[in-house]
């Protein structure tokens, strides 16, 4: 049996900003116990079997992250047949991330893909004819999760991480040469220079912690845009989202000429809407200036709110606009139905769902509420642009990151305590893999390569 | 004529350091065995450098001494010179090196064989191995005489189809002037096994007669030379330095101005060689502006004027070599003796073994040392004790030996070998092991005497020594953990004057022993009555103690990596049922048939996605058919 403890956000995460992060293994209560403040004093390790506490989350330094609900699931009886603890948050996507950070900080290490479900077949929980299933799952997790690193990778984080791991290879190689070949003429690495590479590389961890720590999704919140042919009531949107006239509106169509950005929280999910200029084939220079940037924002967008309005029914420049549209993950609002209901969306229906469809009279305040519900499902049930498969990744880089700053910091210490170049050598190796993790490459291969083509060895 | 020359239950094909260390394990547990050699001059020989040990190598040697072979003992009693490397670097690197003295280390060798109980030494050339169904059944020699064994150790290193190379001169030919082996190569193809070829190179050697000393720069050895068995007691005989010089701007001229004239860069050899040992041509070229490079000399045995020019090997044509030499500090008028020259050799493509070093396809065979793409005196040793040991264990019908990378070296080495291939001749590297605080060369021991034991290898002797210092080790750890100092002047007095802080209230002397400024000899010296004990329990306590941190977390480590290792992969599973492994894993997995789930996990191309799905498949199968599990 496997007895490292795992955790991860349990999956599908319900409506309404619950979100449940699920830790199991031996370490299970411990690692909890040191994050949870129940309200009446009682710890997790007497609680009863499946019973419910109240309480909170508290991260190690001792600041409340959410009020949450925990139970204890002691194995065999639990669904791996570990000790089982489930932590239920009620504060939304932030608060369910920051816990399940905290989570890993006091112990436990981020699950792999399909790792409840397989220890659950291991230890006997699941029945022979499930064998396949759990199988099937690990690899469509793998390849999701897989999908969404590597999106993520070609980005600035995987560039930074590249360069970090590079400058601890070289400093590493540079040891080992010296260790490996201690009478060929290579110029040994002194302390104070190992010292000064590392305080160099820990900086740029930090820098990296902090940018890349809550993910570019959760800093900058989901991308949004609304989209429609002009006057559909695109800024009434934004608007009535923000509860607030932050656009300007009017009967005039081709109102809005520049692109409108703002963040919007619903329901807990930090949005950033924007609101564009409406598409058309344009005379107008200026408004063809925002039509182009209307494009390019659109190009970058997790969601798209594809806007028609109803009194019109659908034109020449709706069926352009949907085009564009169609690939993307997208809600078409029927605005306007205030005016008229019985409008015929029949060319459209086949790409898009009944649910993603929503009626909506901005005039008079209807079909919010829909839209909104709408919205936080999509988010929970990780369809808009994999927004589960994306937090998790991000955690784990965060994660990595951080062990990657304790072994760094660990060669400090060594340093300190005059202890010998080798035990730097472990941290620092350690350091390299744990950067590794979020790329997926190991260390040995890498080293030696490093070795023979910087250093003249031989005899 | 073929005739039945003799039934035995081991064959070892081959007298290199491999075979040697292969045939003394088998005879040693038991196992009538017989040793074949090319040629009786050549048992032990050293075609390289003369010289054993070194990071990682010494580690090996101590390794294979710690199991009961002979390389450690046979270095101790020859050796010319004795030095301790890297003692400023940390415990586990410290790394034992001795000069051998060729010609000895061969003799005493040779006589270890003759003397071996169960074990009989034979001239003779293998053209072919005889195999019935998948099993081995023993050896045919040229001249027909037939051996029949259950077991069979292949260790004919760079002998197979070997290929000497000096300039635009090449010649069939083994190491050293001795013929190569053309017939067993054809054999190993016949029953199915791939062949690869490698080079490898040596440098020149020279009378030391002819050259200037005064313009080098002596390489004593230690003043306390450190033995490389732990069974050896110590002795200080007399050292012969080495010598260091360094190639000059003249040398490096020489040599691009002859590169056409070098059968590497003509295309010439086709083998490739180590990125560790490069000739120095290839120096000269990779490394253009190193304006010189190391040179050592270093004496070839005690009654010899020979001397090895170590840093110097090369392939171009005589005539340039002599030249290149003259124009090195020391050797303006040097005299040479034996031409450098390369070698390219056949290999076995070591992802055609076990662990155990059996071969996948045929029972019974194993193959151990330089002819498994290894390169060094003690990972061929190395390879030889293990090979050795499980062909004794096979013949007995037990489970073969196999360590760990978490156990040894040896470990580390067979599995790379095993698991990951190699593409160049492989060197042994403190870098490749994960657990290298716990591998140290000064524990090899503690690590290993009692699996050598439990395998019939370790002598009654050997396990009543090693018995004892643990017993002393324990004995003394748990004295400094009950025994306390008081804060009192004098102390205090000696804290400061070892650069340390003063104590505030009674403090034990493990913790004190833990300060990096304090040492064991430290505390003897402030306490005065101190135990009696031998150097290698107090070093060991002294390591232990200090290092306890790192120790812990290194142990922590292997216990997560055991727990994948110890996870066996059974015989029987058919990869391809498996639906979802990736295509690159599954046909890896096809090939390699790791024995473990940890194995498995180290080859390149199968991610943890196929190594979880691979344990619920397992999972599957062991429940659908419980008696087979
Ligand atoms: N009857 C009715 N009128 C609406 C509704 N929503 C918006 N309008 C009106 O439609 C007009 C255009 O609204 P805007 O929000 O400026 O439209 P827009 O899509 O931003 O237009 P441009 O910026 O010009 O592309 C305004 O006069 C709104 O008051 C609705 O649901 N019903
Ligand atoms: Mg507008």
């Amino acid at each position: 049996m496997v007895d490292d403890t795992i955790a991860a956000i349990s999956t599908p995460i319900g409506a309404a900003g619950i979100g449940i992060v699920r830790v199991s293994g031996r370490q299970a209560i411990p690692i909890v116990e040191k994050i949870f403040r129940s309200l009446k004093k009682r710890k997790l390790a007497d609680a009863r079997n499946y019973s419910l506490l109240y309480g909170h989350i508290v991260d190690l330094e001792g600041r409340v992250i959410d009020e949450v609900l925990v139970s204890v699931m002691r194995g065999p009886h639990s669904f791996t047949a570990e000790d089982v603890v489930e932590i239920n948050c009620h504060g939304g996507v932030v608060a369910v991330r920051k816990t399940l950070e905290t989570v890993f900080r006091a112990g436990a290490r981020p699950a792999e893909p399909g790792e409840f479900s397989k220890r659950a077949f291991l230890n006997g929980r699941l029945d022979l004819a499930q064998a396949e299933s759990v199988m099937d799952l690990i690899n469509a997790k793998t390849e999701k999760s897989l999908k969404v690193a590597v999106n993520q990778l070609e980005g600035k984080l995987s560039v930074e991480i590249k360069k970090i791991r590079a400058e601890l290879l070289e400093l590493l190689a540079h040891i080992e040469a010296g260790i490996d070949f201690p009478e060929h003429d290579i110029e040994e690495v002194s302390r104070s220079q190992i010292e000064q590479k590392t305080r160099d590389i820990l900086g740029k961890i930090d820098a990296l912690i902090d940018s890349a720590g809550t993910g570019k999704v959760f800093r900058e919140g989901l991308r949004t845009v609304i989209v429609g042919k002009p006057n559909v009531g695109k800024s009434s949107l934004l608007n009535a989202l923000l509860k607030e006239k932050r656009a300007i509106v009017t009967d005039i169509p081709g109102t809005t000429r520049d692109v409108i950005e703002e963040i919007v929280s619903i329901r807990g999910i930090p949005l950033k809407l924007v609101d564009t200029a409406g598409i058309r084939e344009t005379e107008d220079l200026v408004e063809k200036i925002g039509v182009q940037k209307t494009k390019e924002v659109f190009e970058e967008a997790d969601l798209v709110l594809f806007m028609i309005d109803a009194s019109t029914g659908i034109t020449e420049d709706d069926r352009d606009i949907f085009r564009l549209v169609k690939g993307k993950r997208n809600l078409v609002i029927v605005n306007k139905t205030d005016i008229r209901r019985d409008i015929d969306i029949s060319d459209m229906e086949k790409y898009v769902e009944k649910e993603d469809v929503i009626e909506t009279s901005l005039l008079h305040g209807r079909g919010l509420d829909k839209l909104e519900a709408r919205i936080e499902e999509l988010v929970y049930s990780g369809l808009a642009a994999g927004q589960e498969e994306l937090l998790v990744t991000n955690i784990r880089h965060k994660n990595a990151l951080e062990k990657a700053r304790r072994s760094v910091e660990g060669v400090l210490k060594a340093l300190d305590a005059h202890l010998p170049t080798d035990c730097m050598a472990i941290d620092l190796k350690e350091a390299y893999d744990s950067l590794g993790e979020i790329t997926g490459e190991t260390v040995s291969e890498d080293l030696i390569d490093q070795i023979f083509s910087r250093f003249c060895i031989g005899k | 004529m073929e005739y039945l020359a003799g039934e035995y239950d081991v064959i070892v094909i081959g007298t290199g350091h491999a075979g040697c260390e292969a045939a003394l394990a088998a005879a040693r547990m038991g196992c009538k065995t017989l040793v074949l050699t090319l040629n009786m001059e050549n048992v032990a020989f050293m075609p390289c450098n003369p010289a054993v040990g070194g990071p990682a190598k010494g580690h090996l040697v101590r390794e294979i001494d710690a199991l009961g072979g002979e390389m450690g003992i046979n270095t101790d009693e020859t050796n010319i010179q004795v030095r301790m490397l890297n003692t400023g670097k940390g415990p586990a690197v410290h790394a034992l090196r001795a000069q051998a003295d060729k010609k000895l280390y061969q003799a005493r060798m040779k006589k270890v064989l003759e003397n071996q109980e169960r074990l009989d030494l034979k001239q003779a050339l293998v053209e072919r191995l005889l195999v019935k169904g998948e099993s081995v059944e023993g050896v045919v020699t040229r001249t027909g005489a037939v051996f029949k064994a259950r077991a069979v150790v292949i260790t004919t290193g760079t002998f197979l189809r070997g290929r000497i190379i000096i300039g635009d001169v090449s010649y069939s030919g083994g190491p050293n002037g001795q013929a190569p082996s053309l017939g067993l190569a054809e054999s190993l193809k016949e029953i199915g096994l791939e062949l690869g070829r490698f080079k490898t190179g040596t440098p020149p050697r020279v009378n030391r007669r002819s050259i200037d000393f005064s313009k080098m720069i002596i390489q004593p050895g230690d003043e306390k030379p450190h033995n490389f068995s732990f069974m050896s007691r110590k002795r200080y005989r007399e050292q012969i330095p080495c010598w260091l010089t360094y190639t000059s701007e003249e040398t490096h001229k020489i040599i691009r101005e002859n590169l056409h004239r070098s059968p590497l860069y003509s295309g010439m050899i086709e083998g490739i060689g180590p990125r560790y040992c490069p000739s120095i041509e290839d120096k000269v070229v990779r490394f253009a502006d190193k304006p010189n490079h190391q040179i050592f000399l270093e004496p070839e045995g005690r009654d010899t004027e020979e001397m090895y020019v170590q840093g110097f090997s090369t392939s171009l044509p005589e005539d340039v070599q002599i030249k290149m030499l003259r124009t090195i500090p020391g050797l303006e008028r040097v005299e040479m003796m034996r031409t450098g020259y390369a070698i390219e050799y056949d290999y076995l493509p070591p992802t055609q073994l076990k662990l155990s070093l059996e071969t996948k396809k045929i029972k019974g065979l194993f193959s151990a040392g330089q002819l498994n793409g290894t390169s060094g005196y003690e990972e061929a040793a190395a390879q030889g004790i293990i090979a050795g040991i499980n062909a004794a264990l096979y013949v007995r019908d037990r489970e073969p030996l196999i360590l760990k990378r978490s156990d040894a070296y040896i470990g580390v080495l067979i599995d790379d070998l095993v698991t990951k291939g190699t593409n160049e001749p492989y060197r042994i590297m403190t870098s490749r092991a994960e657990y290298r605080l716990l591998l140290r060369q000064d524990n090899a021991d503690l690590r290993l005497t009692q699996m050598g034991r439990s395998v019939g290898l370790v002598d009654d002797e050997r396990y009543r020594v090693f018995e004892q210092k643990s017993r002393l080790i324990e004995q003394e750890k748990n004295r400094l953990a009950e025994t306390s100092v008081a804060p009192l002047e004098e102390v205090q007095n000696f804290l400061l004057s070892k650069g340390s802080s003063e104590i505030k209230q009674h403090t034990l002397l493990i913790d004190l022993l833990k300060r990096p400024e304090i040492s064991y000899a430290d505390l003897r010296r402030l306490m005065g009555d101190f135990p009696d004990l031998p150097e290698e329990v107090a070093e060991q306590v002294e390591v232990q103690v200090k290092y306890e941190g790192y120790i812990k977390r290194q142990l922590e480590q292997v216990e997560r990596f055991k727990k994948l290792e110890n996870k066996k992969i059974p015989e029987w599973i058919v990869y391809d049922e498996i639906k979802g492994l990736s295509t690159e894993a599954r046909q890896k997995l096809n090939k390699l048939r790791p024995l473990s789930v940890g194995q498995a996990s180290r080859i390149s191309g199968v991610s943890p996605a196929d190594i979880s799905i691979l344990l619920v498949y397992m999972e599957q199968k062991r429940r659908e058919a419980p008696e087979e599990a």
